[in-house]
């Protein structure tokens, strides 16, 4: 398996804070990596690192050379004092045919807003058309830091649902960084828990079930993700129950 | 039509053209108070400029772009919130500015003139100046338009595409700068920011597009210097103050038919 990134030692001292310590982390061809944590833990800060936004004070990042990593922020401004289409926006600094226009549209299911301002874009809408440009330069390593983060409940299990499709689909690998754990748990293939330092990492079974991982969510928290993932495992529909409700008033 | 006034008109619609599409990013990334400090900063510039004999707008724009880079450190420091370091920057150079002025020993120094603009007083040097620094100003912004519109939009996004937002803010500070100089004889110190805001903000409301934006904005500007300019020779108003009137009255009619017509 190829590298794409391969992070050794990762340090970041911030206005004589430390915000990440020692952390090593790789990324391999159709990796679906998730970053979980509490705030403030270091999650967007590690991102930024890994996509060459931030230096690092210690540690040492290497790239494949084939790299093409594509990023979506967290949200979008709304503000309207900027008229933008989403079409337009798409092909921003952005060259990009017609046809990889409509076929990007199609996949992140925008083609019925292209016409539309972005300022008038509901929340999940304006993260679909991130998804989209980001999708546009063909990465092979999707970035995405809390893409549902400002979504109400339905909007972000039918992100996540369109993100998984995506990962099917396509030949790429993904690093996110999500507060939504029970909807994490679901789709990712390896879950990093991240609190300053890596407290552990692994499939999305074994990081619930890490001492570690309890101490940082609580037991009860621990134990609600399992019995979701354990369901999750047998049915693969997304439907909510009320366990998953009540989880993601807590987190 | 006399020479004075069509140098006035040339000088003042070359300056409404660079102004606007310069404006329309003011208004997007909210930096209208930066304008302010950055003119303010430029009766630093006139105070040398006049002390040391050197050229007027070459030391403008030595001074405003100092100011700019002086304040973009400022800020990456954190010491202090944008606005509040703006207040004090700009006030500071103001009062300094007039302080030195005061201090030069030459009666023929006019105050108003710099602080509220003199196009009646445009010669054909001057008409030089403005249309190089116009030139360069616009032809800088047409070729890096789509990277200056995205960190407009999403600085964190233009960054992780590789957009080098560091030095495309350096780039535009500098842009402002420019801006500043040539338009000091027009509309004067005080008044710069209105040139900049008012036909972005009132192009806004048609506007489907950052380039249209732009280029309506261009063209309410060049109304406004057309109506300023005659309102102030037929009625005897100073011309500075005439032209933003007018593009404020532009703005209000413009704002009241889009409330009518919506």
């Amino acid at each position: 398996m190829i590298n794409l990134i391969h992070a050794e030692n990762l340090s970041v001292i911030h206005n004589g804070k430390t915000v990440l310590e020692d952390v090593s982390l790789s990324i391999s061809e159709k990796d679906f990596i998730t970053i979980v944590g509490p705030n403030g833990a270091g999650k967007s800060i590690l991102l930024k690192c890994l996509i060459g936004m931030l230096q690092p004070t210690e540690g040492s990042i290497k790239t494949s050379e084939n790299l093409r990593c594509a990023y979506a922020p967290q949200d979008f401004s709304t503000e309207n004092t900027l008229p933008i289409s989403v079409k337009k926006f798409l092909t921003l600094n952005n060259k990009l045919s017609q046809d990889e226009l409509n076929t990007v549209a199609e996949e992140t299911n925008i083609t019925n807003l292209l016409n539309r301002q972005i300022h008038s874009l509901s929340g999940g809408e304006r993260q679909r058309v991130l998804l989209g440009r980001a999708l546009a330069k063909k990465p092979n390593l999707l970035v995405l830091d809390e893409p549902a983060q400002n979504l109400d409940v339905n909007a972000q299990q039918s992100f996540y649902e369109l993100i998984e499709n995506i990962y099917e689909n396509r030949e790429l690998s993904i690093l996110m960084v999500s507060h939504e754990l029970h909807l994490v748990m679901a789709c990712s293939k390896k879950v990093i828990c991240l609190y300053h330092h890596v407290c552990c990492s692994g499939t999305p079974q074994s990081v619930v079930n890490d001492p570690e991982f309890v101490k940082i969510f609580g037991p009860e928290m621990s134990r609600r993700m399992a019995i979701y993932h354990h369901e999750h495992d047998h049915s693969h529909s997304h439907t909510h129950d009320e366990n998953c409700q009540h989880i993601s008033h807590i987190s | 039509m006399e020479d004075f006034l069509i140098h006035a008109l040339i000088a003042g619609l070359i300056v409404a053209i660079v102004c606007a599409p310069l404006g329309c990013f003011v208004v997007w990334k909210r930096m209208s108070y930066f304008g302010d400090s950055l003119a303010h900063s430029s009766l630093l510039g006139i105070a040398l400029g006049l002390l040391l004999g050197t050229n007027i707008s070459v030391t403008i724009l030595i001074v405003a772009s100092g100011f700019a880079v002086l304040l973009l450190w400022l800020q990456q420091q954190r010491l202090l919130a944008t606005d509040t370091l703006l207040g004090i920057l700009s006030h500071a150079a103001l009062a300094v500015g007039l302080i030195m002025i005061s201090l030069i020993d030459n009666q023929n120094i006019d105050i108003y003139s710099y602080l509220f603009g003199d196009i009646l007083s445009v010669g054909k040097k001057d008409l030089i100046v403005i249309s190089i620094g116009g030139a360069l100003v616009l032809s800088l912004l047409y070729t890096f338009w789509e990277r200056f519109t995205l960190i407009a939009l999403n600085e964190e996004l233009a960054q992780a595409e590789g957009v080098s937002v560091i030095k495309m803010n350096l780039l535009f500070t500098l842009l402002m700068s420019i801006v500043v100089a040539i338009s000091i004889q027009i509309v004067g110190i005080l008044l710069i920011t209105s040139m900049l805001i008012i036909p972005a903000a009132a192009a806004r409301q048609w506007a489907q597009s950052p380039q249209q934006m732009a280029f309506l904005s261009m063209l309410i500007a060049a109304i406004a210097v057309i109506l300023g300019l005659g309102s102030s020779y037929f009625w005897d108003i100073p011309s500075g103050p005439a032209i933003v009137a007018s593009a404020s009255a532009v703005f209000s009619f413009s704002a009241l038919t889009k409330s009518l017509t919506s």
